[in-house]
């Protein structure tokens, strides 16, 4: 008889199941709406305080002038992003391609490694910002230099990220492969490489936007185009909405850099286990 | 214990050689012959001798188990056998090859105690891999495909899988299957169920003896489990640490058919305690 009348103060599983998914979609609208009502807030603070503070346009622009910027100076704003789209890409391919294969070399040729590596770092801690004059002066005007800074600025996190993922291979794994005679060239492309993939991609993403930071401070020295000669000639001429609506593109592309590295890695990397599994 | 003296005696000595397998002495050369083994690894603190004057041999299609504490060298004499590690002193023949021809004519299959399947390979493709390495010809002729390895180790429908989708047990199952890719003479098998949760254990343990009963293969299997150690082994070498060197040899005389159920037989407790025995004074 209790058994029975327990059953029944259960809920059954239809409506378990119910109220579960209902719980899900607002948890999932709870997470798309927040961030849209943090960045609106902001905007409207942002606003208010240019508004009541009176604050002129040539130090803040209003939210919305940006935005009538953004739209009236759109010609203007693409004609500029191309140059930095190309030069942040090719430095971005260019550095990362030289980390793939220096690092390939290092951890064939440990010799290369120890000679080689601690000038890697010594390189590497000259900041961006006294790089670029060195770079203008040695490769001109013209796109060649953002390339090379784009190329410098990615190379040294995707360097030692592919170093580990190429080193770091499960011992046992090496073991197995030197039990099936496999040769060196089998170790590289069965075992070690993919192995390195998420570290690869690890770095891909940290160089997909600072590639663009490479391009943009490049043009900041001697360039008429590109985002970076446009923030200078924009503070210059006190005109604080282009500046701001440079701003915006600048890091929209960054932004798009960055998914699209996102993305291959979800379409490469595909048998790591989830996060939070 | 009576039937132990004999070899025990020659164990103390030291001196004695243990020879596993000769109970059906197989044609030809003995699967695992090694004299007088000895591994120094030289560290920057000091020198550790792994194995000292380490004596054996298996006859083919023998299962012998090396049992020990950890630190007695069982692993580094599986590598031995493997060609993962040089000897510094003594020799080891693998069917009458050096541990390196024996490699290179694909004769060993190894499990590690990590199932070591590449993540980014589906059950299948790991099964596969001995295939795309070392320059192999394809399967031997009449040898079992991966696939049916996989259902071999009990693994059917399991094929499209990732290892991440595994659990432990079936990963194991995996690994074993490629080791048995292309019909090995000899499996090296490395604590293989040591991480394993004890049913899983049980079950694999099990299904060990009937694979091994099914392929006839020789199989050296590394484990400190004393249960493990018997249930699984024709023969135990019990190995003792600091130095790794052999402590006993026991034929495990129970019958070749064995369930879990043979745990709890008078013969079985009574080898257990003269493993025991053997674990004791050896350290």
């Amino acid at each position: 008889m209790t058994a029975t009348t327990d059953v029944t103060l259960l809920p059954d599983a239809a409506t378990a199941e119910a109220e579960y998914r209902l719980r899900k979609r607002r948890e999932m609208w709870r997470r798309r709406l927040l961030p849209v009502a943090g960045i609106g807030s902001a905007l409207l603070l942002w606003a208010a305080l240019v508004y009541l503070l009176k604050v002129p346009p040539f130090i803040a622009p209003s939210p919305v002038l940006v935005i009538t910027t953004l739209y009236n100076k759109f010609g203007l704003l693409m004609t500029n992003l191309l140059p930095t789209m190309i030069e942040a890409v090719s430095g971005f391919l260019l550095g990362n391609v030289a980390a793939i294969v220096i690092a390939t070399v290092f951890v064939h040729k440990k010799t290369m490694e120890e000679a080689f590596f601690p000038l890697v770092v010594i390189i590497n801690t000259i900041p961006v910002v006294a790089k670029a004059p060195i770079l203008v002066l040695l490769l001109g005007n013209g796109m060649e230099p953002k390339i090379a800074i784009a190329a410098l600025i990615c190379f040294f996190p995707t360097l030692v990220n592919m170093v580990r993922g190429l080193e770091s291979v499960n011992p046992q794994a090496m073991e197995l492969m030197r039990v099936l005679s496999a040769s060196k060239s089998e170790v590289f492309f069965k075992l070690r490489l993919y192995n390195s993939l998420p570290y690869l991609f690890s770095a891909l993403k940290i160089s997909a936007s600072t590639s663009v930071i490479g391009a943009i401070v490049g043009e900041w020295i001697g360039t008429t185009s590109g985002i970076g000669a446009l923030i200078i000639q924009a503070t210059y001429a006190f005109d604080s909405a282009l500046l701001y609506a440079t701003v915006i593109v600048g890091s929209c592309f960054s932004m798009v850099f960055f998914l699209t590295i996102t993305l291959a890695e979800r379409l490469v990397v595909r048998w790591q286990a989830p996060v939070g599994h | 214990m009576a039937l132990a003296t004999g070899h025990a005696a020659a164990a103390a000595t030291g001196a004695g050689r243990a020879v596993a397998g000769a109970v059906a002495p197989a044609a030809g050369p003995a699967a695992v012959d090694c004299r007088n083994v000895t591994v120094r690894f030289v560290t920057d603190r000091r020198t550790v001798t792994a194995l000292e004057n380490v004596s054996f041999a298996v006859g083919q299609g023998g299962f012998l188990s090396l049992l020990g504490p950890s630190g007695c060298g069982k692993s580094t004499l599986l590598r031995v056998v493997a060609d993962l590690i040089a000897p510094t002193g003594g020799s080891m023949s693998v069917f009458g090859m050096t541990p390196e021809q024996a490699r290179a004519k694909r004769s060993l299959g190894f499990v590690f105690q990590d199932a070591a399947l590449l993540p980014w390979r589906t059950a299948l493709q790991n099964v596969e891999l001995p295939l795309e390495v070392g320059g192999t010809k394809g399967l031997p002729k009449g040898a079992p495909t991966p696939k049916e390895l996989l259902a071999l180790v009990g693994l059917a429908g399991w094929e499209n899988s990732f290892p991440h989708e595994l659990s432990g047990g079936m990963r194991q199952r995996v690994s074993i299957a490629r080791a048995l890719l292309g019909g090995p003479r000899l499996l090296l098998m490395d604590e293989p169920f040591g991480a394993l949760d004890e049913i899983t254990r049980d079950r694999l343990n099990e299904e060990l003896r009937r694979i091994w009963a099914e392929t006839g293969t020789t199989i050296l299997f590394v484990t400190h489990s004393v249960y493990e150690a018997m249930f699984l082994g024709e023969q135990v070498l019990v190995l003792a640490a600091n130095p790794g060197r052999v402590a006993d040899l026991v034929d495990i005389d129970l019958p070749k058919d064995r369930d879990l159920k043979i745990r709890e037989t008078e013969a079985f407790v009574r080898i257990a305690s003269r493993l025991r025995d053997s674990l004791g004074r050896g350290s």
